[in-house]
């Protein structure tokens, strides 16, 4: 797992109701739920964003209610994956049920702003800037359970090849 | 090693003797929950992933509450999924119409969640239901979807944060001030990942609304779930209700926790969280004047009969400020017919309040009671973020019950000791 994309950056507590407000989640069509994501935090974010774009974001992201509408809306946005320093419960959990790559880095917030490049190899675990002195950053270990979630490409899959 | 209550009933939920924080467990789930939002989702993915039958008729709860009465044609679609679904599958649980509440007061009401059990809801205030001795907690529609097919969910055992409560309650002041207390010194993620376990001598004197509605909140701070050791009062609670047997768990006297919280509740006065994070709290003394144009009493926080009768009292013979809002909904059907039997709608609509059906309704910026630009709102519920309860440019002011119907009469956040001959009804 390689991405290289310009990230939007957010800040500390991005709550679902920012990814996803609630006057729109009387839906769940993926490209409806898109064309409203992160509407209320940055108005010009759906129209801009590009498919392998990447979000960076400070601690507790996906903060609050459980609408899985809001990894979906990030998805079909064409995110490639959320960079924070930390998320918050149900939205990790969410996110590797239904596929969208999350990575937790406590030290990129401060190095990068709006409209960077950055590449993130899941594999080795780093992430670099590039433009910037080189330096590889860690990425937090995902536990062997959650990358098998990954590999067989979510929940439902995975159980399916269960025996 | 001792055992949390979390852990107990999570231990009990799997063929190990033990379970400890960090261990990624698969648990067998007693109740899963759907809404209007979150089930068609999980509902899709069922179906796509070949589900042909849920695990147990019994224990799939499918709840129309957050846009219904179906307000557009897209709920309506969203809600026809479900409804079609609990046909096929002949779900015991399937609530619509005059049947439905908010999920998180029916659920406890009608005997459906009890003490011991493992719980999952796609909602994030599943938590709520901690307060009987279970453990609930909130998960995404994916793996409501999986919890249908299989009837268990994997879980990482979280660590538990103790909170002992001791000393006596303030006049006013209920659960909605003590966790939203907590939630302001401990942050909105001050507990994530972890349970909070609510203990100590105080616990005695919390009613079982006030302790729903302190579990309810704990996602508030991050958290997992919230629990309550069962007692006298959960007892008296579940015993008419109970559709099933059910098992009280204490925590071992060795049990292990990351870390110990001692609140002294005498020290703690009704509470208001300030936009936009409920953790932005201040003591009602040090609001200051803030002019308000709406107050909205009800949710899965603050919307049952203990809440409605704290408000009348506050309401009976007032009238509520010009140019004031005041929308009250009952959460469920029988504490609507009970708030009317009881003469309350009387005092409600003599006020000049709108009375709405059991829905989440405004909490949630759906329906009945939308914010304009720069409108500002104080509510019973639990969040306060961003264009929560309307236009990204309004504000919602989170308290109780008594703080927002005087808030109501005032015109601007008050205490009910401002309202002279205010009283408990
Ligand atoms: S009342 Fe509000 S917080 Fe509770 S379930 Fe409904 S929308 Fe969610």
């Amino acid at each position: 797992m390689k991405y290289t994309g310009k990230i939007w950056k957010f800040g500390d507590h991005v709550n679902t109701d920012l990814i996803i407000p609630a006057r729109y989640i009387n839906s769940s069509d993926p490209d409806y739920l898109a064309a409203h994501c992160m509407e209320d935090a940055d108005p010009d974010f759906a129209k801009q964003v590009r498919p392998g774009d990447i979000i960076v974001a400070g601690d507790n992201f996906g903060c609050g209610s459980s609408r899985e509408h809001a990894p979906i809306a990030i998805k079909a946005a064409g995110i490639a994956g959320v960079v924070a320093r930390s998320f918050a419960r149900i939205f990790y959990r969410s996110a590797f049920n239904m596929g969208l790559p999350i990575f937790e880095a406590r030290d990129l917030y401060d190095l990068v702003r709006d409209g960077d490049i950055i590449e993130v190899d899941g594999n080795a675990g780093t992430i670099t800037i590039p433009g910037q002195e080189p330096r590889q950053l860690k990425i937090e270990p995902i536990p062997p359970f959650m990358q098998e979630l990954i590999a067989a490409g979510g929940l439902l899959a995975y159980l399916k090849k269960r025996p | 090693m001792g055992m949390t209550i979390t852990e107990k009933i999570l231990a009990a939920h799997t063929d190990l003797e033990e379970v400890h924080p960090g261990m990624l467990i698969n648990a067998r789930v007693d109740i899963a929950l759907g809404h209007d939002v979150t089930a068609p989702i999980a509902i899709a993915e069922f179906k796509k992933s070949g589900g042909r039958k849920v695990f147990d008729r019994g224990r799939v709860v499918l709840v129309a509450d957050h846009f219904t009465p179906n307000k557009d044609i897209k709920s309506a679609q969203q809600v026809k999924i479900m409804r079609d679904f609990a046909r096929e599958h002949k779900l015991a649980h399937y609530y619509e119409g005059g049947k439905a509440g908010v999920c998180h007061v029916l659920l406890p009401e009608q005997g459906i969640v009890l003490p011991g059990d493992l719980i999952i809801g796609a909602d994030s205030h599943t938590c709520t239901y901690g307060a009987l001795g279970a453990f609930a907690t909130g998960v995404g529609s994916t793996d409501l979807a999986a919890a249908m097919l299989t009837g268990e969910l994997w879980f990482r055992v979280p660590e538990t944060i103790k909170i002992v409560l001791t000393g006596k309650l303030n006049k006013w002041v209920g659960g909605k001030d003590l966790i939203l207390a907590i939630i302001g010194r401990i942050g909105v993620d001050g507990a994530t990942y972890q349970a909070m376990e609510f203990t100590g001598e105080t616990v005695g004197d919390l009613s079982m609304a006030d302790r729903f509605t302190m579990a309810n909140m704990v996602i508030e701070a991050g958290a997992k779930n919230g629990i309550f050791a069962p007692d006298a009062v959960t007892e008296e609670y579940v015993k008419y209700r109970a559709e099933r047997d059910y098992t009280f768990y204490f925590p071992d006297p060795d049990a292990h926790y990351a870390r110990v919280l001692e609140i002294d509740v005498s020290q703690i006065e009704p509470q208001v969280a300030f936009p936009h994070l409920p953790s932005h709290v201040k003591g009602l003394s040090r609001v200051g004047s803030v002019k308000i144009d709406q107050v909205f009493i009800g949710s899965c926080t603050n919307g049952r009969m203990e809440d409605l009768r704290l408000a009348a009292g506050i309401l009976k013979g007032r009238e509520v400020a010009p140019y004031v809002r005041l929308v009250v909904i009952p959460t469920t059907p029988e504490i609507y017919r009970t708030a009317l039997a009881e003469g309350l709608f009387d005092i409600f609509l003599a006020a000049g309040a709108v009375i709405g059906p059991p829905t989440c309704g405004p909490c949630l910026g759906g329906h009945m009671g939308i914010l304009a630009d720069g409108e500002r709102a104080v509510a019973t519920t639990n969040r306060n973020f961003v264009g929560r309860m309307g236009h990204p440019g309004s504000e919602v002011y989170l308290a109780n019950p008594a703080v927002a119907a005087a808030s109501a009469v005032l015109g601007r956040i008050a205490g009910p000791d401002e309202i002279k001959g205010a009283h408990k009804l």
